[in-house]
């Protein structure tokens, strides 16, 4: 075409980035990616090939890890934690420093690389992927300079695994190895198997940047060497990819001791009410679903539209894909690149096949042959529609429409994942209702997929949990200094069934704010320490377990303000406090101590110090490089069980109550084992006290039934394991149903680790400008 | 009216004339405007559309018939605009257009004070460059009403084609919606057949909302073209602007199937804005909208950048201002 053609038709043409660099940089290195251990390269090996997928060409080699090399990099990582974490804060902050000033220096390197890897537009890994991941180490050489003064009671967990995903190659290698580093750990990371490029030249960075040997260890490899990370003898794993292989690690991990953070699926509402600017908030949706193909995991994959706009709404949004250009992603002027590898394509192209619901518009823009699929907008879709619920890791967008902003609340919420949400609307009080309403770990109000090293990212339900990025972050690769004792077991005392003296008093389980009767019908005899029968303690099965928990959802507890939440707490405390007496005469009794006053009296003292705490766990503004706020909002994370511990029958059981409802959660305990009529007498107390029913609910009887159904059940959000060693594994076991928190306790007094192990942190994005 | 080289420019020879419509307030009030999304649009518009080699020459030739060459100085004089006019009808050394294959290339229009149309009629006597007056007590737009129109009638007598009105940004602040719709009714009425280009002095709104109303409301009243801004504001036309009042066109195109024109003015002055804008109107608009008679640029030292860079185009090499004539 002659300049005169075009200055008739005003094509925009091409304007192809090279990859000349790029390719050199693989072949002067002998084509092969592989592994990086302990600061030297090796073993290489041609086990696969790494496509471009864009061009359907072989870009590399690669060698997939076997369980023997991975120990060889956990081994090294080991051995180097110690020196690592020893050298001090500022001194991993220099490291991270250059680790930064490196990656910015070869930016169109992996800008470039990232493209020809993954088929992402070079718009994208240029502008987006690769000044986040610089940021992000940035960032983290701040953390690492800080942590010696302003976390002086945590330190480093140890060797950390870390699986990532085809999507964001770099910026979540950034995102794992960033936090590990800056907090002490060393690392063994498995780059995706589709794309272990950027990862490779990342490994140079690291010699160059003065990372000792083993701190980094870069492991290429498939599922199975994944699987080999997760066996190995690690202290965490960290992984984000898909719900389904999340699960799986969660239950190979059951047990094991290795902490672990899921960062998984998503299907992100998005969500327009009729006073928007609906313009921008389709030029949002462009970021939300057209965004690296739609292959992103909060991707604003389900668009939902209030009735009274929604037909102007999608003839402008179709008229907006048309202008979508798909082609090479290395040219500049592309929108939409490559999908990652033919095995997707064939996914999405399945997915939205089998669907016969609404209306499906491909956009009208020209689709290169090759693993490309045009962006894709399906209208007229109803919640019980599959592509509403199902993850497609496409460039389709799905619409609903709703009437009123509690059923645009309703419809966002109705989904088994929650990691993140947009709200569009110009009426700050009507954006800000929803936003906190919304269930998810991120919110985006008029924006949509901004991101930011400052700003906590990860999900609730399951969309995973744990956080990165953010001072919330660097939970997930810290520990506390103070060991957590061991639980003790005990064993409950026997005696002769001699009958008490007085009048029967029959203890029950406490549900719903009522006392009621086991379901079974069955009870147990507790002996007190000197062999007499002190009582009765019900026996409670599976389907008290299920009332506790209906009861737990019936209430709004978790809408009430920390002023009242205190308020209650106080009166438990003075309440138990005017029963002190009785409370210990009842522990002394049980257990054979004299421990009881003392104990009574820690537990008054735990029940005002969560009272004092629960308008106090304050949030945060995050000092995010964007005019307006990101509010990293403590919310509590809902639906708790706990195991309480067989010693301290009374404050083991007050502890997990009182941080809970301090947080806004409800809560079933289930009782200590050995002496659960300390439990039944404190429900009287809280019948006292003002405890809106169903908040607490207290259960006894043998606990290894209860776990199991506390494990399994789809509602609750978490399971406190506080009492013996063994119910970590059949409660995380179970967990990986709904991919539910469980914890594991926390010193008495780290009142810190309780709050945090009630609390969601939710960030809430909000630009503004007049 | 026949379509000559003369009136090729004009939108109401190319295209139905808008003739304006009743004021619709819920239309115009119920606009929305959020800054943050309009900008982030416009700050990654740039790494999203790379125009290079041909196709950048192309655009940037494109980008000169869309230019109104303006001068509009308390100086000018008739050898000052007769310069400008020279320049105008030849915006690029000869050689280089003969390469480009475009050797009757000439800028939109020539833009000036009313005491200066006949000088730039004269001037342009024969090249087919229309003459833009602006006028109605420019750049406030505070003298008597009834002089702002009169001056308006002048300048069609004196043979402006084109008429860049201000409208009263008082009316805007306060909110006074009527009295806007009916002042740009009368102007649009004192141009006759001349087409009116009506400047919003966007600087001057304190809003986008201000402009995606005030945008709606100089349409429904007849605008030709809506402008961002007199050049003498201290912020004139800007891509978050842009964005909004060519938004303003496209929904006013889709509700009553007319095309509005847009002229950004002020503050751009290089080539690489000039793409910019171009690829904005492309993506918001559509390709029909990249032609003189919907789209001129306001610009006095645009042209000389644009002509250093096709001559790069042309010859490979980087090339000095003084290489090229003055306009």
């Amino acid at each position: 075409m002659t300049v005169k053609d075009i200055f008739e038709s005003m094509d925009y043409g091409t304007a192809p980035e090279g990859a000349d660099i790029a390719l050199q940089w693989i072949a002067d290195r002998g084509g092969i990616a592989g592994h990086f251990v302990n600061g030297t390269w090796g073993a290489l090996r041609a086990d696969r090939a790494v496509m471009n997928p864009a061009t359907g060409e072989p870009l590399a080699q690669m060698t997939i890890g076997t369980q023997d090399e991975v120990n060889g990099a956990v081994s090294a990582a080991r051995a180097a934690q110690p020196a690592w974490e020893a050298a001090g804060g500022p001194a991993r902050a220099r490291v991270l420093y250059a680790l930064a000033r490196l990656m910015q220096k070869n930016a169109r390197l992996l800008a470039v690389m990232e493209s020809l890897d993954n088929g992402k537009p070079i718009r994208e890994t240029r502008d987006i992927d690769v000044p986040l991941a610089i940021r992000h180490f940035y960032h983290h050489a701040g953390f690492a300079q800080l942590m010696d003064a302003d976390l002086p009671d945590r330190q480093a967990l140890g060797v950390c695994g870390q699986i990532i995903p085809w999507n964001f190659p770099l910026l979540m290698l950034a995102w794992k190895i960033a936090p590990a580093l800056a907090m002490g750990n060393t690392v063994v990371l498995k780059p995706a198997e589709y794309t272990p490029m950027t990862a490779m030249i990342f490994a140079e960075l690291c010699t160059q940047a003065g990372v000792p040997p083993g701190v980094v260890n870069i492991v290429t490899g498939d599922g199975s060497t994944g699987q080999a990370i997760v066996d190995a003898d690690v202290d965490k794993i960290a992984f984000t990819g898909s719900t389904s292989v999340g699960r799986h690690i969660r239950r190979a991990t059951a047990g094991s001791g290795k902490e672990l953070t899921l960062e998984l699926g998503g299907k992100s509402p998005y969500i327009v009410f009729e006073d928007v600017d609906i313009d921008s908030a389709i030029e949002g949706l462009v970021d939300a679903i057209w965004f690296n193909q739609g292959q992103v995991c909060c991707a604003g994959s389900r668009l939902i539209v209030q009735e009274g706009i929604a037909d102007d709404f999608h003839t402008r949004l179709r008229s907006r894909m048309d202008k979508l250009r798909i082609g090479n992603p290395l040219d500049k002027s592309i929108d939409v690149g490559a999908v990652v590898d033919p095995t997707q394509l064939e996914t999405i192209k399945r997915m939205v096949a089998d669907n016969t619901a609404g209306d499906t518009y491909h956009a009208n823009t020209p689709v290169p042959d090759g693993c490309f699929y045009p962006p894709t907008l399906i209208t007229g879709l109803h919640p019980a529609d599959t592509l509403m619920q199902e993850e497609i890791f496409g460039p389709v967008l799905v619409s609903t429409t709703f009437r009123t902003p509690s059923e645009a609340v309703e419809v966002a919420n109705n989904t088994r994942y929650g990691l993140a949400a947009t709200v569009w609307s110009e009426n700050i009080n009507l954006a800000l209702d929803i936003a906190p309403k919304l269930a998810a770990g991120v919110v985006w109000v008029n924006a949509t997929n901004l991101f930011d090293a400052a700003a906590g990212f990860g999900g609730v339900r399951e969309s995973g949990f744990g956080r990165e990025g953010g001072w919330e972050g660097l939970r997930a690769y810290t520990k506390s200094k103070t060991p957590l004792a061991a639980p003790q077991t005990i064993a409950p005392f026997t005696g002769t069934g001699t009958p008490a003296i007085g009048i029967d008093r029959t203890p029950k389980l406490y549900i719903g704010g009522k006392q009621a009767r086991p379901d079974g019908g069955y009870s147990q005899d507790i002996f007190a320490a000197d062999g007499t029968l002190a009582g009765q303690a019900p026996i409670a099965n599976r389907k008290d377990v299920r009332n506790a928990v209906e009861a737990q959802t019936a209430t709004k507890w978790a809408g009430t303000t920390g002023h009242l939440r205190a308020q209650i707490l106080y009166y438990v405390g003075e309440n138990l406090s005017a029963r002190a007496d009785e409370f210990a005469n009842r522990i002394n009794t049980l257990t054979g101590t004299d421990a009881g006053s003392a104990e009574v009296d820690a537990a008054i003292q735990t029940l005002f110090n969560y009272a004092a705490w629960a308008d106090k766990f304050d949030g945060a503004a995050k000092g995010v490089p964007l005019r307006g706020v990101a509010l990293a909002m403590n919310e509590p994370v809902g639906h708790i069980a706990a195991l309480c511990p067989d010693d301290t029958p009374l404050l083991g059981l007050v502890q997990p109550m009182a941080a809970a409802m301090a947080m806004g959660n409800t809560i079933t305990l289930a009782a200590s084992q050995a002496f659960p009529l300390v439990a039944t007498d404190f429900y009287q107390v809280l019948d006292t006290s003002d405890v809106p029913g169903g908040v607490v609910n207290i259960l006894t009887g043998p606990q290894d039934a209860l776990a199991k159904t506390m494990g399994d059940h789809l509602n609750l959000d978490a399971v406190w394991c506080l009492s013996q060693a063994n119910h970590a594994k059949i409660v995380q076991e179970g967990s990986a149903g709904n991919l539910k928190r469980t914890w594991t306790g926390a010193p008495k007094e780290d009142h810190q680790a309780w709050l945090t192990a009630g609390t969601e942190t939710k960030t809430i994005w909000i630009p503004y400008g007049a | 009216m026949q379509v000559t080289a003369n009136t090729a420019q004009l939108p109401q020879t190319m295209e139905p004339r808008n003739p304006g419509c009743d004021l619709d307030l819920d239309w115009a009030l119920g606009v929305q405007a959020n800054r943050s999304a309009i900008e982030r649009r416009c700050a990654t518009l740039p790494g999203r559309r790379s125009i290079k080699k041909e196709h950048q020459a192309a655009w940037l030739a494109r980008a000169v018939s869309c230019i109104d060459l303006t001068t509009l100085s308390g100086d000018d004089t008739v050898g000052r605009v007769g310069r400008l006019c020279a320049k105008a009808a030849h915006p690029v050394e000869p050689h280089i257009l003969a390469a480009l294959g475009l050797p009757d290339l000439t800028v939109g229009a020539v833009c000036v004070y009313h005491d200066m149309i006949g000088a730039a009629v004269d001037a342009l006597q024969g090249t087919g460059i229309p003459v833009a007056a602006v006028s109605t007590g420019f750049p406030a737009g505070l003298s008597p009403f009834h002089l702002r129109v009169a001056e308006i009638e002048e300048s069609v007598k004196a043979g402006a084609s084109e008429i860049d009105i201000v409208i009263s940004r008082r009316h805007v602040l306060s909110g006074n919606w009527q009295a806007l719709y009916d002042e740009m009714r009368a102007f649009r009425k004192a141009c006759g057949d001349a087409h009116v280009k009506a400047i919003l002095a966007t600087g001057e709104l304190g809003t986008l909302k201000n402009v995606a109303r005030a945008s709606l409301i100089c349409m429904m009243a007849g605008a030709d073209f809506i402008k961002t801004s007199t050049g003498k504001e201290s912020v004139n036309a800007t891509l978050p602007v842009t964005l909004v009042m060519i938004r303003a066109i496209r929904d006013f195109h889709a509700r009553t199937g007319f095309r509005v024109g847009y002229k950004p003015a002020g503050g751009i002055s290089k080539a690489k804005d000039a793409l910019m804008y171009l690829a904005l109107m492309k993506e918001e608009l559509g390709d029909r909208w990249l032609r003189p008679d919907l789209f001129r640029f306001g610009a006095s030292s645009l042209l000389g950048d644009i002509e250093r860079q096709l001559t790069h185009h042309v010859t490979g090499a980087y090339s000095a201002t003084y290489r090229h004539a003055l306009g």
